[in-house]
């Protein structure tokens, strides 16, 4: 019987939450690594037994937990992320130079073909690679290689490599999100890069529309149009019909263009999702009122989702990485709030449940479709 | 046998409950037992020391015998109750938020 697994990274530990193809009636297994801080946990699309997780501590560093078994069993694998070479520096938040240091592991992406395979954003901005199970890893060292590697500064939330996209027609192909740097394009599997920002346009740096620089927040794309990407960056919704040649803005209608998720529908490659968060400093909805925004048209003419959603006094956040769809028909959509809160919806986002209400803030949701 | 005590945390992540003892060889110092530490309890690299400078991660501490040993040379001796497994060596998430 087909069902979903939904993955979930929180500050404090990883939740497994599973339902039949109805999602209605939830079972809910954690907290995994209790007390961990949870980036992100994903599943292998080769294999959906296989899941990873990014755990860390301020007090012990990163780990790397690995399952074989869907998540009823982990086993910490390779936790050793070390640059490639001399490091160098890059642009400390008061302009001066500062060594790379890794600080942790923001984001997971698993190969579309082999289990073993899986990359690993990071902060400091890098992109790690490892080709057997997350046992070693190895630095893709081209990226920070690009000759604008000195000049990236970190986000607010540090200089964090936090978007992996992998292209499905193309094993070269790669693209990666970087706060506050941009996006980069590799089509040679990581050896050399392309920064991918023209078209965007920034207030908060110096020259906005600098080629790096950007503070892109989150990409998607549909793997039925992989030249076609959308973007959530810090302020504006952008989009890319040449594969990151270009970009565009598709904020149109929308309440305010700020925010952090952006997502794309299993089985229609125009319709998107956000959520809008009322500015940069003021990160949540706008008059309390949590509302997904829906484009059934490739962005620009936006609809509000409210039902069964809070439309009174609510203050939470949905971060970049917490949100995620499922490919049963119809399509669902899950998003996880810095409020502890995971929401479902099993009609597209017509309406909304709440899976869980009171888990620790939500850093990540991805959803397995199982059969 | 050295005995160590680890955070709850570390204990959780190398599957032990209680102390750890450990057989380690000649001077008894921080660096010879977290080496044999990490030896039997590979899952434990890069938690305690950084796995290139093998520095002390920042908000790990040391103690032992009532005293903070987080700041002693690596290869100083520890305390003799700790090298006659009298005193257990005390590896300490520090007090911090969260």
């Amino acid at each position: 019987m087909s069902g979903v697994r939904v993955l979930v990274g929180t500050r404090k530990g990883a939740f497994v939450l599973t339902s039949d193809a109805r999602r209605e009636r939830w079972a809910v297994s954690g907290p995994h690594f209790g007390g961990w801080e949870i980036y992100h946990v994903t599943g292998s699309p080769a294999d959906p037994s296989r899941l990873y997780a990014s755990q860390s501590s301020d007090w012990f560093g990163q780990l790397i937990q690995r399952s074989d078994d869907g998540g009823q069993t982990w086993q910490p694998v390779g936790n050793q992320f070390t640059y490639d070479g001399v490091p160098g520096t890059h642009q400390w938040y008061d302009g001066t130079p500062h060594p790379w240091e890794f600080a942790r592991g923001w984001h997971l992406e698993p190969s579309l073909t082999d289990p073993d395979t899986v990359y690993a954003g990071v902060e400091d901005a890098a992109l790690f690679r490892s080709l057997d199970g997350g046992q070693t890893w190895q630095e893709l060292p081209g990226l920070r290689g690009h000759g604008s590697g000195p000049s990236w500064q970190p986000g607010a939330g540090g200089l964090c490599l936090h978007t992996i996209v992998l292209d499905p027609r193309d094993p070269g192909r790669i693209f990666v999100a970087i706060s506050a740097a941009g996006v980069f394009r590799t089509d040679d599997a990581g050896k050399t890069w392309q920064a991918a920002n023209r078209g965007l346009r920034s207030q908060g740096i110096p020259d906005p529309e600098a080629e790096v620089g950007h503070c892109v927040h989150r990409l998607a794309m549909h793997p039925a149009r992989p030249d076609r990407l959308f973007m959530q960056k810090h302020w504006d919704v952008m989009r890319s019909d040449d594969a990151g040649e270009s970009w565009y803005e598709i904020s149109g209608n929308l309440p305010t263009d700020f925010g952090f998720p952006i997502q794309v529908h299993a089985h229609e490659p125009d319709t998107v999702y956000v959520v809008p968060i009322k500015s940069d400093s003021e990160h949540y909805p706008p008059d309390g009122r949590l509302r997904v925004y829906r484009s059934r048209t490739g962005g620009n003419e936006w609809e509000a989702l409210t039902k069964g959603l809070p439309q009174r006094d609510c203050y939470v956040n949905v971060l970049r990485d917490a949100t995620a769809v499922d490919a049963l028909d119809s399509c669902g959509v899950y998003f996880g709030t810095t409020g502890g809160q995971v929401y479902a919806s099993a009609d597209a986002g017509d309406s909304w449940a709440p899976i869980v209400g009171h888990l620790p803030p939500v850093l990540s949701v991805e959803v397995q479709t199982l059969t | 046998m050295i005995r160590v005590l680890l955070p709850a945390h570390l204990r959780t992540l190398a599957q032990v409950n209680g102390e750890v003892q450990l057989q380690v060889e000649g001077q008894i110092t921080q660096r010879s037992v977290l080496d044999v530490l990490e030896l039997c309890y590979p899952m434990l690299r890069g938690t305690i020391r950084d796995h290139g400078t093998r520095q002390r991660r920042a908000m790990v501490r040391l103690f032992a015998c009532g005293q903070d040993l987080s700041h002693e040379q690596p290869d100083a001796p520890l305390p003799e109750p700790v090298a006659s497994g009298d005193e257990p060596l005390l590896i300490v998430g520090a007090m911090a938020g969260g």
